[in-house]
């Protein structure tokens, strides 16, 4: 999220608003294709295109500059060095980890959310290539943010898995009522079943 | 008991969701209505139950697992969603017993468990809305109510007949996505800007960023998307249709449940979220949306005296009761905010009276056109009787329900200085008897046709009908308990966002 207030704010870096630019194209086709085209199965897809714009827009956001996949590294474990191995399952470890990762996220929180103190994409990190930078020498893809490794913001992802549940279901059911209209009126474009609605209605006042 | 009671917030959507696939489970009409029957009666046990406690003692809030609220999923309960609460769980708590004998007769016995399955889930999604304080949750919940509400429309159709509930439902389904999608997107933009999807912490966040762009446009996408789940005047279009071809238990409960939560989520955008941080636009659109409500009230009145099919009649009243609501909410004072929030209520206990009521004609004469119900107040007294009352309260006569709320509206107009609109008023109100009154024309007025054998609807109908009309001129009369919440609700809206 910090991609479009930093592009917004300085130059805009081709990089940062061209998934943006890509997201609204998508929009743009989906509903078009809802709107304009009398075919069921067309418009059905064309919502289709609409919901996995929306669910790409959110991805985007995610993105962190730098950030690595959101699994917490070995390395910023908080009891790393202590008698908890990896391999050890009991409880107190359990809870350990679920302490991080209420630590991780209330971080994360904070850190994503450059306009909650009201200054913007002026934000040290928001700036690509900060000073604080770091390669980790294993791993090219980590980098260190002030010392803290960056991750991208895993929320996003988690919230589209619903999003994208939800288009799976609502393309099925179209397709399903499709399916049925086209049993009946063996069309399925609007306009002939429109006037094969009203042939019926008349037919049906007139008895 | 302490330890029960903690628990209701989230116990209300819990239950409901887990019951739907249980019903499934079973695979047997009468033990799938006799779950979901339990399931309504519980929540309306617990939404009693929580709007007396934060009357008591102010909003809930209820963490999921415990997470803090910038983490994890919080419920918040406070006067409105509690108000909300108990207008969905108390119609569905009349329509599920109704239900027993009505769809049997509409619907295929292998088809039953998924009905009732599919109608506990559209329950859990209203619910669900009502009571969350979490912005992303807000759209799982209504689609999770919108989808099961697309099949539930769909299962209309009769065998050999034109598939029109399938194809209402394919429309509403193109609309709804579409409007689902624009909140969802709306959504997106809070939490780019924020970091945050908890509605309290946007509320607080928000008016630092209000004079961002993407705050606008998420405002933009979040109204007009809830502005087509409402059925508000230029995207009422699917309306009609969908409580036409329904099951007869599938119109009584949607026009008395989905369209007021929808109008519970655009007063959250407009209060709660933006009024603070967009009070001038909002306060622009609400100029805005308050000819468009005239537009609905009269278009969907004069739609409703042309029809000759009954459900027709009522679903463009429909249209044209939510074109009240939201002019309650475009007044912007007191007594407009009250009169639009005491609508929701008076609105949903008498249109779900008057679907029921048609259900029952139903049930017996197999059709709601108005040329095969000649004479059905002779047939079927009790049942026209129930009509006549609930008509009443449409109408707008003293000492019924929809009295109530049209009084607050004229009072609304007088407070805001336009007269003019209280006139409106009352000639709308003027075309709802046009409306009511050649039903009853119909029923009372022309003889049955002579070999008709028609006797009263079965009493596991009848009492629930007679119970949610009663109700309506009983809040009419006794207007203390809701009207109160109503007006606590509009007060909390009106000062400080609500959160």
């Amino acid at each position: 999220m910090n991609i479009l207030l930093a592009t917004s704010t300085t130059a805009m870096s081709g990089e940062g608003v061209y998934n943006y630019g890509l997201v609204i194209f998508l929009m743009m086709t989906g509903l078009y294709l809802v709107l304009a085209k009398g075919n069921m199965i067309k418009s059905v897809i064309g919502l289709n295109i609409f919901q996995v714009s929306v669910i790409m827009f959110y991805v985007s956001m995610g993105r962190v500059e730098h950030g690595t996949a959101p699994i917490l590294l070995e390395q910023d474990l908080p009891h790393h060095d202590s008698e908890h191995g990896h391999d050890n399952h009991d409880d107190s470890e359990d809870h350990g980890l679920l302490q991080t990762r209420s630590d991780v996220a209330l971080a994360s929180t904070a850190d994503d959310a450059p306009g909650a103190d009201g200054d913007g994409g002026s934000d040290g990190h928001a700036q690509p290539h900060s000073e604080d930078t770091e390669v980790n020498d294993n791993d090219p893809s980590i980098h260190t943010v002030d010392g803290r490794t960056a991750y991208s913001n895993p929320l996003p992802h988690v919230l589209m898995l619903t999003a994208i549940v939800v288009g799976v279901a609502t393309t099925a059911l179209a397709l399903a009522l499709v399916v049925r209209i086209r049993e009946y009126y063996e069309t399925i474009e609007e306009d002939i079943v429109d006037a094969i609605e009203n042939r019926l209605q008349k037919e049906e006042s007139q008895s | 008991m302490i330890e029960w009671s903690q628990h209701l917030p989230v116990l209300q959507v819990v239950v409901p969701l887990i019951v739907a696939p249980i019903i499934v489970l079973f695979r047997n009409k009468n033990i799938a209505w006799f779950l979901a029957t339990a399931t309504a009666f519980f929540s309306l046990y617990t939404s009693i139950e929580l709007l007396t406690i934060v009357q008591e003692s102010g909003p809930i809030d209820y963490a999921i697992g415990n997470w803090e609220r910038h983490v994890g999923i919080v419920y918040h309960i406070d006067i409105a969603n509690a108000y909300i609460l108990t207008i969905v769980s108390a119609v569905s708590a009349f329509v599920f017993p109704y239900s027993y004998h009505s769809i049997q007769q509409e619907i295929p016995e292998y088809k039953l468990h998924h009905f009732y399955a599919a109608l506990v889930l559209c329950l859990t999604g209203l619910l669900g809305i009502a009571a969350t304080g979490d912005a992303f949750n807000i759209f799982v919940f209504l689609e999770i109510s919108s989808l099961s509400t697309y099949a539930l429309v769909a299962m209309g159709d009769k065998p050999g007949k034109p598939p029109r509930a399938s194809l209402a439902a394919y429309r509403y389904l193109i609309m709804g996505t579409i409007g689902g999608t624009f909140i969802l997107l709306g959504i997106g933009f809070l939490y780019m800007m924020t970091g945050t999807l908890n509605m309290a912490e946007l509320s607080e966040k928000l008016p630092a960023l209000s004079d961002t762009s993407t705050v606008r446009a998420a405002f933009a996408f979040i109204t007009v998307g809830s502005s087509i789940k409402l059925a508000l005047f230029p995207v009422h279009t699917w309306l009609p249709n969908i409580y036409t071809h329904a099951p007869n238990v599938v119109s009584a409960f949607l026009s008395s449940t989905a369209t007021k939560v929808s109008y519970y989520v655009l007063l959250r955008a407009m209060y709660t979220l933006f009024g603070a941080a967009l009070a001038a636009q909002a306060l622009q659109l609400k100029l805005l949306i308050g000819p468009m409500a005239l537009v609905a009230i009269f278009l969907g009145s004069f739609n409703a005296i042309k029809q000759t099919n009954i459900k027709k009649i009522l679903a463009f009243s429909s249209v044209a009761q939510i074109g009240y609501m939201v002019l309650g909410l475009s007044m912007n004072n007191l007594d407009g905010l009250t009169g639009g929030l005491i609508h929701l209520f008076n609105h949903a206990l008498m249109k779900g009276g008057l679907f029921m009521a048609v259900g029952c004609m139903f049930y017996r004469y197999q059709s709601v056109e108005l040329s095969d119900l000649k004479g059905v107040g002779k047939t079927m007294p009790f049942t026209t009787f129930a009509f006549v009352l609930g008509g009443l309260g449409m109408i707008g006569v003293p000492l019924t329900a929809g009295f109530i709320s049209k009084w607050y509206l004229v009072l609304g107009a007088f407070e805001a200085d336009v007269w003019w609109l209280a006139v409106l008023i009352l000639i709308a109100s003027l075309m709802a008897v046009m409306y009511i009154f050649k039903v009853i024309e119909t029923a009372y007025f022309q003889e049955p046709d002579s070999d008709a054998e028609v006797s009263e609807a079965p009493l596991s109908m009848l009492v629930p009908t007679y119970a949610l009309v009663l109700a309506s001129v009983y809040c009419g009369i006794f207007t203390e308990p809701m009207l109160g919440a109503a007006r606590e609700a509009a007060e909390m809206f009106l000062s400080a966002g609500g959160m």
